[in-house]
């Protein structure tokens, strides 16, 4: 298999497309938002539990690309007892890591790292940012949030 | 489909293959394996040398210089009206108008039923399940405008439509159109429009063929399928972007008004009112893309000459397009083969009466994962929907990977695309 491919499909993300993490509707959430990818038809619910200022639980569903998938999964793991402010300044650092390749503080040794490798096909960065534009919309209340 | 008399086995595919230079350039440094030709097909070498020798010996406006290259530009644009007509076995030049694509020609037709009166409130335009969505929300749109509807015609899990429910739709609405495609973009499968064109007549209803997809596949003759009208995609039969054919009965062309005013389309202009040209001209509003269409001309001829035959003859371009048939039906069964040692592959619309698409989905990834892993192997194919949703839906999934085979693809971009999903199917399983 060819080194790029290899770049963009890490085991881990195989791991996390196939296994899931958090994987599932979450009965007690305060705040949801559905995803939709109109270019592949990957297609997410997200689901927040929050408590006051903090996320008490991320969890989502739905169908998609490994990813798609992997990102979500990974997504729901870090966001678990961020407050709302941090998750905000973490969807905007992973939006630089699957567009730039530019990996923050906070993703040095984290899962997430392993999509860095996604800025050199511009045709699925819209597939990684998904769960994570979902979540910033479920945040702010709004249950709608497309690639587009 | 017209029958040839076998001339296709002469034909020496290898040599035809070099005829296109795009397919001996590399693709991710691998050797391009192109198998995206139902999105767009590559450009015969002939054909794009015509345009460079349009744009420094004949360019300049058509229709309007008494100058030596205006006459040129206009012979050289008109011709290819002549060669379409005969591509189409139209019954008189004046039946066929460019326009800049498919789409746009199915719009202009939508319109025009709808500002006649054709389509009016209470009718209904039926088009099919199987629709891309420029033969669906061109008819929404004017159907919204004068209060009509838009039916859709099932197909079966096959990919076929289903011709009992289609006749019995015409008990319950009132049908003014029928708009369905002559083959499906997302399947392949090949509709039988002769019947459906047939049906539609005896109910007093028009039929508008979509002919995108049967341009690159099929020896069409609109009179013999009885469309009312007719489109042509141009771009996937191996001509330039930016042109497509629209073919329309005369007497129904003539009664239709204008799609856009401006010049070249009027007869007498002033202010207490103008009147129009006739067609083709009362619907190729201001410049045309006189380089495309010159392109289209010579794609045409090149098409007719594929299996050896003489140019400017509708027989010759009969045993073409017979050849064309013959080898894309092998070059899909090898396709086919090639994947079917992989398990928990899904393919849709695996009839036998189809053009060269393979559509299918995996038990084991998402169409788009595939096309990547087979991107890093050069191989280009389509994942997605296909701009057709409702396809999609009535199948209850998100998308498909769809090979779509031309003549000029070979051995090699088969064992490509058959080596990169044996990676695929390794990586994801």
């Amino acid at each position: 298999m060819n080194p790029e491919l290899r770049d963009l499909y890490q085991d881990v993300i195989l791991s996390h497309s196939k296994r899931p993490h958090n994987f599932g509707k979450l009965e007690d959430a305060t705040q949801t938002s559905h995803g939709y990818n109109p270019l592949c038809g990957d297609n997410i619910r997200v689901f927040v539990k929050r408590v006051g200022d903090r996320l008490e639980s991320v969890t989502f569903e739905g169908t998609g690309c490994a990813i798609s998938t992997a990102s979500a999964s990974i997504m729901t793991d870090m966001m678990r007892g961020l407050t709302v402010a941090e998750a905000e300044t973490l969807v905007e650092e992973f939006k630089s890591l699957v567009t730039a390749g530019t990996v923050a503080d906070s993703f040095e040794d984290s899962d997430a790292s392993a999509l860095a490798g996604v800025h050199e096909y511009p045709v699925r960065i819209k597939c990684a940012t998904l769960a994570w534009n979902a979540i910033a919309a479920a945040i702010h209340g709004k249950n709608e949030t497309t690639t587009e | 489909m017209e029958s040839g008399d076998g001339r296709g086995a002469e034909v020496n595919w290898a040599a035809i293959r070099q005829d296109f230079p795009a397919l001996a350039t590399l693709a991710r440094g691998k050797p391009l394996a192109y198998l995206d030709n139902a999105a767009t097909s590559q450009k015969p070498a002939a054909v794009i040398e015509r345009m460079r020798r349009y744009w420094v010996e004949e360019n300049a406006n058509v229709h309007r210089g008494v100058h030596y290259r205006s006459q040129l530009a206009t012979a050289a644009y008109e011709g290819t009206r002549v060669k379409v007509q005969r591509f189409l076995n139209a019954n008189s030049v004046n039946e066929i108008v460019f326009t800049k694509g498919c789409t746009e020609a199915i719009n202009l037709v939508a319109h025009g039923l709808a500002a006649k009166g054709i389509i009016r409130s209470g009718s209904s335009v039926l088009v099919s399940t199987l629709e891309h969505h420029s033969n669906i929300v061109p008819w929404q749109l004017v159907a919204e405008r004068v209060g009509a509807h838009v039916l859709p015609i099932p197909v079966s899990d096959a990919g076929e439509l289903d011709l009992d429910a289609y006749r019995a739709m015409f008990q319950s609405a009132e049908v003014a159109v029928v708009a369905v495609g002559h083959v499906s973009n997302a399947l392949g499968t090949i509709n039988p429009v002769k019947e459906i064109a047939r049906v539609a007549q005896e109910q007093g209803a028009l039929v508008v063929v979509d002919g995108a997809q049967a341009g690159p596949h099929i020896a069409i003759d609109v009179q013999d399928l009885g469309a009312d009208f007719y489109t042509l995609s141009c771009h996937k039969m191996y001509a330039p972007t930016g042109v497509g054919v629209l073919y329309g009965k005369l007497a129904l062309l003539n009664s239709l008004p204008p799609y856009q005013g401006g010049g070249d389309m009027i007869r007498t202009v002033s202010f207490d009112g103008s009147t129009f040209a006739d067609s083709p001209a009362r619907f190729e509003a201001g410049t045309p893309n006189i380089a495309g269409v010159v392109g289209l001309g010579e794609t045409i001829d090149y098409l007719t000459c594929l299996a050896g035959g003489p140019v400017d003859s509708r027989e010759s371009l009969v045993e073409a397009m017979a050849a064309v048939a013959k080898r894309e039906d092998e070059l899909y069964n090898r396709t086919r083969a090639e994947i079917a040692d992989i398990p928990g592959i899904n393919v849709y619309g695996d009839v036998p009466h189809k053009a060269s698409v393979l559509s299918f989905t995996t038990d084991w990834a998402h169409p788009h994962d595939i096309g990547t892993v087979l991107d890093s192997h050069g191989v280009a194919v389509r994942t997605g929907h296909h701009c057709c949703q409702p396809l999609m839906t009535r199948y209850a999934i998100a998308a498909t990977v769809r090979a779509s085979l031309s003549f000029y693809n070979d051995e090699a971009d088969i064992s490509a695309f058959g080596k990169a999903m044996h990676v695929a199917r390794e990586m994801f399983k």
